[in-house]
């Protein structure tokens, strides 16, 4: 009994070595391939287009609501404290600081992430990878490297489109709905905030683009058989990049702090 | 068909004369698991230049891992695979897709990218992978869509075609960059005998047309003895049986002659 159980621990803790081994290994494969032509400018520029422009939409949505609860939040607790002036740099700061980041990417990472999961299995099991690999294309180069650059570009600017159409869903609530002043919101907010603030807010921005990419385009990769496999692909993908990015959330804060 | 024959029967052209010297692909010892399952158990082979040689065996017998072997798609644990004289399975990725340059393959799907047009498919390799300006490459994906008789759907999309058309277009894109070697992985499988043979008789012109050397992993038996120059069998991961055509159908191995005439009863009970 216990040594079943520790031959299942130890053949588990192999298996997630080996993965992790794996993952290592194609990310660092893609980060070599990037200096070298050619440079896929096309398929970036396309990418951008499916992982940012077609995420907006989503973006702004969530971004005017996360602002405007946290207005709603904010206003009732800091009346608390008679410190109502202060909610202006309270919902600037959650919001550049941690909510503008880990927000935008887990909505990457639901709406496009999934997808590109998705896109890539199926060019896994119908052979179309295989196919690139005859012809002598190199498939990371050519399937990779543009998701992956596309990622690291597309997630810090729908960051910031988050973190202002925050600020404005925020100011709406407080200033228009529940009547502080406009003046002390923004006076308030632009005398809290730092440019240090927001050069975090945009290094976690790009350290998620690049995990999103990295694990999406990974699970598609390597995916199992059949349509069984891309979907169990497509969920891992999800779920991984989603826990990475909130562990990595973490771990940035506190360097950075 | 026959090497003697100059007239190749199926197809009324002209058979070209078997080149001499060694062949162009060789397995030596070829050994591949996959999933635990030995599936390439010490294949040695020879596929000779210019000919078309088909491989045959019962479905999961090793063919298309064997084919794959042959361009490096798949590495072996043992062995070696030789094109012409070099050990393909001992390069780099670099080097290997130097190699790959002299394959084409046709894939058992077609394998199309499904978001460009059967142009863009077949003007895809080129596009990529040569210096050629936009005007010849139009000139040559034209000449090629042509040859398989598509040249009137060079707009559609792969969802918008048949699975013959598929295939067409597919082996056009394969043949496109003038390769010396094409693999096709069941380029028949799956189509009704009209279209079938449509398309063997297409892959007989071409061959007749620009003297590839072709190798056909088929499940069309006895049709594709017609087809071609040389047969292999493989079974259980191992050839046992390969030869010009003529001498494997006269095999007195009784899985071959239970393979040729589809028996229930044999060496082999699936049931």
């Amino acid at each position: 009994m216990m040594v079943s159980l520790a031959e299942t621990i130890g053949k588990r803790t192999l298996q997630a070595i080996d993965h992790m081994g794996k993952m290592a290994i194609f990310l660092t494969g893609t980060i070599a391939s990037l200096p070298f032509p050619p440079y896929q400018l096309r398929r970036i520029v396309k990418q951008i287009h499916f992982i940012g422009v077609k995420s907006l939409f989503v973006i702004v949505l969530t971004a005017a609501f996360t602002g405007m609860v946290l207005a709603l939040q904010g206003y009732y607790t800091l009346r608390k404290f008679g410190s109502e002036g202060l909610l202006g740099s309270a919902v600037a700061l959650s919001l550049i600081r941690e909510l503008g980041p880990v927000l935008t990417a887990l909505m990457v990472t639901g709406r496009a992430g999934s997808a590109l999961t998705a896109e890539i299995g199926i060019m896994r099991i119908g052979e179309q990878i295989d196919s690139l690999e005859s012809m002598g294309i190199d498939p990371i180069k050519f399937i990779v490297v543009p998701r992956l650059c596309a990622a690291i570009l597309s997630v810090p600017l729908l960051t910031a489109i988050f973190d202002v159409v925050g600020i404005l869903g925020g100011y709406l609530v407080g200033v228009k709905l529940l009547g502080v002043n406009a003046g002390v919101f923004f006076g308030q907010m632009k005398a809290s905030l730092e440019w240090k603030d927001v050069a975090n807010g945009f290094l976690k921005s790009v350290v998620f683009g690049l995990i999103i990419a990295w694990v999406c385009t990974f699970k598609g990769y390597f995916t199992g058989r059949g349509a069984e496999g891309v979907s169990q692909s497509t969920t891992s993908a999800v779920v991984l990049s989603s826990v990475m990015v909130l562990v990595g959330d973490y771990f940035l804060t506190s360097v950075l702090l | 068909m026959s090497d003697r024959s100059w007239i190749c029967e199926p197809c009324g052209l002209e058979t070209l004369p078997a080149p001499e010297g060694k062949p162009v692909i060789r397995l030596v010892g070829l050994e591949k698991t996959l999933d635990g399952k030995k599936v390439l158990d010490g294949v040695n082979l020879d596929i000779p230049r210019q000919r078309i040689t088909a491989i045959i065996g019962l479905s999961g017998a090793g063919k298309s891992v064997m084919l794959k072997h042959m361009i490096g798609l798949l590495r072996p644990e043992r062995g070696q695979v030789l094109v012409d004289g070099v050990d393909i399975s001992r390069l780099s990725r670099k080097e290997l897709y130097h190699v790959r340059r002299r394959f084409g393959m046709l894939f058992q799907g077609g394998a199309l990218f499904d978001s460009l047009t059967v142009y863009e498919n077949v003007a895809f390799p080129l596009q990529e992978k040569t210096n050629l300006g936009e005007g010849e490459i139009r000139e040559r994906v034209l000449s090629r869509l042509a040859q398989v008789g598509l040249e009137e759907a060079r707009g559609k999309y792969p969802d918008e075609l048949s699975g013959g058309m598929v295939r067409r277009v597919a082996f056009a894109r394969a043949m496109v960059t003038d390769p010396e070697i094409i693999l096709f992985d069941e380029p028949t499988t799956g189509l009704d005998p009209i279209i079938r043979n449509s398309i063997l008789n297409l892959i007989c012109h071409t061959y007749h047309q620009h003297g590839f050397t072709m190798v056909m992993i088929s499940h069309d038996i006895p049709e594709i003895f017609q087809w071609s120059h040389n047969v292999v069998v493989l079974h259980d991961g191992k050839v046992i049986e390969a030869g010009p055509t003529a001498e494997v159908v006269q095999s007195v191995n009784p899985f071959v002659q239970q393979l040729i005439r589809g028996d229930i009863a044999g060496p082999v009970h699936l049931m």
